[in-house]
This record gives C-alpha cells, sequence and structure tokens, in this order.
C-alpha cells in the first residue's frame, strides 16, 4: 500500500494514534508527513518518550490531545519546540506520565486487562495532578480517570496506582523489514512499539525493505509481529529520517538542527513544512531533496548499526 | 581548555564516576551523566555494566551516545530489548541499580521536577516530561543527580513533583509504598551534597577546588548544611586524559 492510502484509510481525524519509535530514533517520519499533508486534525497522541514525529505533527496543527512521558530530541532540541510552545499557548491538551506507566498501559491494552497496578510515582504530581479537565473526563476516547489510587489488597496498608489500558485506533511504527505478506522484523531496539502496535486497533508499518516472505521466516527469532498484525505496510526508505534507523543510517545531526532553528518561529516553521513535507510526492523526491552526498554521510555501518565518526556537533 | 584543570563538566563526570562501584548497574540518563557513566567504567568500576531505559543492555560504547535513543546504546550489547525488560531490570530487587538523572529543579529532600515551571495546567516554561526518570527514582537502588547549582534550581519548594527523592526526609519515603532506592548524591557545579540518615536532608559534602561554602549557600534557595564539607580531590592527569580523549573525542558534551 502507499503511505497515502495507508493514511486516508486508518487514520481519521480525531483518531487516538500511538506513535513508535523514541527521541531521535526509529520515528514513523514519512507516515507522519502523510498524516499532515492530508491536513488530519485533532488527533489524540499516545506515546512514551517521543521526538521528531510528534514535533512535527503538533507544529502542523494535526494535535489536540496528548497522553505522553517526554517530548525531545537530545541535544538537538532538549525539549521538543513546538511541543513546548504548544502546551504554553494551550494550544494542545497534554496529561502526563512516566514511560513506564505508558507503557505498561499498552500492555495492559495489548492483553485485554482494563487497567494495570504500578507502583512507579507514588505520591509525585505525575499521580496528583490531571492535565485534562474533568468535563473532558469520560468523553470519547479520554479515560473517566488519569489514573485510581487503591489500596493493594495483598498487602493492606498500601496503595497501587490503577492505570487505565490503552486500545489506540491505530499504531504507527518504522521498522527496518517487512515481508511480503507483512511480517515486521525491527533491528536494534524496539522500544514499545510491539506493546503498541499489540494493542491498537489498526497497525501502519512503514519499512526501509519489503523483503521475501521466506527470507524472514529462515530466522523467525528474528521477527516481531506476524503479518496478520499488520493492516498496512508501505516501503519508504529513509522513513524515520531525520531520526536513526540502526543498521541503516544514523540520525542527521545537520537536518535536526536546521529543524531547531526552524521551529523557534512560526514563519521558519512554515517554511520548513513547505519544503519537507507539503510538496513531497513521494519518498524518492524527499531523498532527492536530501541529496546522494547528504545521504551518504549519516550511512550506517551496518555491524556498529551508526555512522562511524559522524560529526554530531 | 587547560591541559591540567579540570573544567566543570569534567569535575561532574568524574565526581559521579566515583560514586560507581564495581559490579553496580548503572541505568544512565542524557546528557552529563552518559559521559559520567562511560567515565566509571572506563577509569573507576570496569566491572559496572551501564543501560538505558531503552532497552539497549550494556553496550560497548566506543562512542559517546547523546541521547537513551542513540544508536549507539543498541550497538554491541550483551542484548536489545524493550522499555519493559528495561524497567524490569531497574527495579529488579537482586541488583544493585543505580540511575543518574538529571532534572530542572530539586529540592532539600532531593525530589525533582523535570516538566515544568510555573502552574502545570498554564506553565511559563515546558519541560521534555519524566520519561524514565520517575520510574527510575521510584524503582532503583539509588539515584545520582546532575543539577547546575543555582537558587532557582534548588528551590524549597518544587513547582511540579516529577521523580520521587526521600519525599518528605526521615522515613516518608518507605511509608509511602517505596521499597528501597532514594538519591545518594547530587553532583553539581559547585560539589557534590549528600543526604543526611536519618532526617534525609540535604547537605554539602565536597565542594571542588576553588569553590567556597558561601558560593554554595549563595546559590541554594534553602537552608543547607555546610559543616561537613571537603575539598574534592583534584583529578588526576589520567583520569583527565581518558575523559578527554577516550570518552568524549569530539567534545559533545564537554565545552
Amino acid at each position: 500500500m502507499t503511505a497515502e492510502d495507508a493514511v486516508a484509510e486508518f487514520v481519521k481525524d480525531g483518531a487516538q494514534i500511538a506513535l513508535g519509535g523514541f527521541t531521535v530514533n526509529r520515528n514513523p517520519m514519512a507516515l507522519a508527513r502523510e498524516i499532515i499533508r492530508q491536513a488530519r486534525k485533532e488527533l489524540y497522541v499516545v506515546c512514551h518518550s517521543q521526538g521528531q514525529a510528534l514535533d512535527l505533527l503538533i507544529g502542523a496543527g494535526c494535535v489536540s490531545r496528548l497522553e505522553i512521558a517526554y517530548g525531545g530530541l537530545g541535544r538537538f532540541a532538549p525539549t521538543c519546540i513546538r511541543f513546548r510552545k504548544a502546551v504554553c499557548q494551550g494550544a494542545v491538551s497534554v496529561s502526563d506520565y512516566s514511560n513506564y506507566q505508558m507503557t505498561l498501559r499498552f500492555l495492559a491494552g495489548a492483553l485485554g486487562l482494563p487497567f494495570i497496578p504500578a507502583t512507579s510515582g507514588l505520591k509525585t504530581d505525575l499521580v496528583r495532578i490531571d492535565g485534562f479537565s474533568s468535563e473532558d473526563r469520560g468523553r470519547g476516547r479520554v479515560p473517566l480517570h488519569k489514573l485510581v489510587m487503591r489500596d493493594d489488597p495483598f498487602n493492606p496498608g498500601r496503595e497501587v496506582i490503577l492505570l487505565p489500558s490503552l486500545n489506540p485506533d491505530v499504531a504507527i511504527l518504522h521498522a527496518q523489514y517487512v515481508g511480503e505478506e507483512g511480517t515486521v522484523r525491527i533491528k536494534g531496539l524496539t522500544f514499545a512499539d510491539l506493546e503498541q502496535a499489540r494493542s491498537a486497533l489498526h497497525v501502519i508499518v512503514s519499512c526501509e525493505e519489503i523483503v521475501p516472505e521466506e527470507f524472514l521466516r529462515a530466522d523467525p527469532d528474528q521477527n516481531c509481529l506476524a503479518g496478520f498484525m499488520v493492516d498496512a505496510f508501505v516501503l519508504a526508505p529513509f522513513g524515520a529520517h531525520p531520526t536513526a534507523c540502526f543498521g541503516f543510517y544514523d540520525y542527521d545531526p545537520f537536518h535536526l538542527k536546521l529543524y531547531s532553528t526552524a521551529a523557534e518561529t512560526d514563519e521558519a516553521f512554515t517554511q520548513y513544512l513547505n519544503k519537507w513535507v507539503y510538496p513531497i510526492a513521494s519518498s524518492e523526491d524527499y531523498l532527492g531533496k536530501l541529496g546522494d552526498d547528504h545521504l551518504a554521510r549519516i550511512k550506517a555501518d551496518p555491524i556498529l548499526g551508526y555512522a562511524r565518526g559522524l560529526d554530531r556537533r | 581548555m587547560d591541559a591540567k584543570t579540570a573544567s566543570t563538566t569534567e569535575m561532574m563526570a568524574i565526581s559521579a564516576g566515583r560514586l560507581i562501584g564495581d559490579g553496580d548497574i548503572v541505568f544512565a540518563g542524557t546528557g552529563i551523566s552518559m559521559l559520567a557513566a562511560t567515565v566509571a567504567k572506563k577509569i573507576y568500576a570496569p566491572e559496572a555494566v551501564i543501560f538505558f531505559e531503552t532497552g539497549g543492555i550494556d553496550p560497548s560504547l566506543e562512542e559517546l551516545p547523546l541521547a537513551v535513543g542513540d544508536p549507539r546504546v543498541m550497538s554491541n550489547t550483551a542484548m536489545n530489548a524493550g522499555l519493559l525488560e528495561a524497567f524490569s531490570i531497574v527495579g529488579c530487587r537482586k541488583l544493585k541499580t543505580i540511575a543518574l538523572l538529571g532534572a530542572a529543579q530539586i529540592d532539600m529532600y532531593g525530589n525533582l521536577n523535570s516538566t515544568v515551571l510555573g502552574n502545570y495546567h498554564n506553565p511559563k516554561v515546558r519541560f521534555p516530561g519524566s520519561g524514565g526518570a520517575c520510574d527510575a527514582a521510584s524503582l532503583a537502588w539509588g539515584t545520582i543527580v546532575f543539577m547546575q547549582h543555582e537558587k532557582r534550581r534548588f528551590v524549597e519548594r518544587l513547582d511540579y513533583f516529577t521523580s520521587p527523592g526521600w519525599l518528605d526526609g526521615g522515613q516518608s519515603r518507605y511509608a509511602a509504598g517505596y521499597e528501597r532506592g532514594g538519591p545518594i548524591a547530587v553532583v553539581t557545579d559547585l560539589g557534590v551534597l549528600k543526604f543526611h540518615a536519618d532526617t534525609r536532608k540535604m547537605y554539602l559534602a565536597e565542594m571542588y577546588p576553588g569553590v567556597t561554602p558561601a558560593m554554595v549557600t549563595a546559590a541554594t534557595g534553602f537552608e543547607l548544611d555546610v559543616s561537613k564539607t571537603s575539598v574534592s580531590k583534584t583529578p588526576s592527569e589520567n583520569e583527565l586524559s581518558i575523559l578527554r580523549n577516550e570518552v568524549d573525542p569530539q567534545r559533545l558534551i564537554l565545552k
């Protein structure tokens, strides 16, 4: 399927959407750019630690609600810039959790559990303060409570945090390989992509390469999702750029710096979208704009998985 | 950079690295904690293991990762996993896990804010958020916190309470339901602070060469015991050389 068709079919206005990847790594950027081109509105993003895909979607005005643990791009933007601005301006409604809490919520959704207990964060403001208004609670996909404190029935006198499970409408993620029948292989770290995918009603996977199914089945220990879990897969070489894709390319320090500068003002950010998102018709188009020489600088050493000696200053 | 004198960032990385012991299982965050973890392993605790909340367990770290999502945390590891596996290690009872964290604000009991300045519902400044910091501070055997030592960061009351330290001091952390953990030390650009064993209040344990107790109290927004302080051991040429030439030759974090 093309990214255009996959997004048109599975990402609707107002959808609750789980973003795969982690800060500067394996963000589903080709899919995020397509969502922006199709001008999706009022998305309800659920994630743990996100970076570039989240920031771009927020900056382009696609997101109205967010449950999140972290929005940052390492030294390129210690706090994601459009995320920071949108939260401070009240343009998105945000409720904070921790990484462990968000991952547990996806796991619970994947296992069909209504909620899941945790003890991480007892007494903190993550537990005590709700970012969503009481009027919004219980409406649409917004859980009735951010979380609920209860006595631990197995250890009287102790409290546990009950976290509502998550079953997003759609999970989008980027993988290195997908087989012709949809089997997914992620190299490097999987983060919480698999919990997200298993909890979601629909799954879209973009990938560096579509490979023969026999190639993946010859070494099945390496695979992480069966094809029947995947609703659409999309060929998107450099589909995580400017974030990294282990074994294929590093994060792109040049582009991330260019982006961080652009994200600081509305004019420059619009120019960025006008150059790098709206007019892009295909992967070839995007890669042509970056240029082969540039892509060669971030190409990963196949053994190390990253670009050795890349100038990251 | 003066060849013989340590910069502030170098003092911070070395001071924290000296607190890591052989066999410790170190959870490293982004920034200086990455330097400290690497320097610890290369100098003080070669048997320590470094891992990341993203799921990279014991990477070779031939190049310095810039973030916990850096592909360098996935390279030549004991195993590559995900967030759930990493958090199962942080909290594993049989392991002495030490988490290295940073924050925007800290109070006298080592509780941390990495979420907002101002009112949470209408913030003046938004920071990235907890990420795994709250979880590491909840579950690890102990934490070491990196801070810039400024009055607006060492505060009486946090604008937002993201990650648990010693809560209200004394036994309150355990009374709240945490079975272990709590901050061991706070490493700043002025020195190293620790916590009294009974009250769990922060005190000044070490000052870097050239720093005075008055400089520290002036940069601290709450009452601080400076009666037990000493001057940090000056880093040796060997310590500095390893930090500069092997850990961060590109000066990605060292300035």
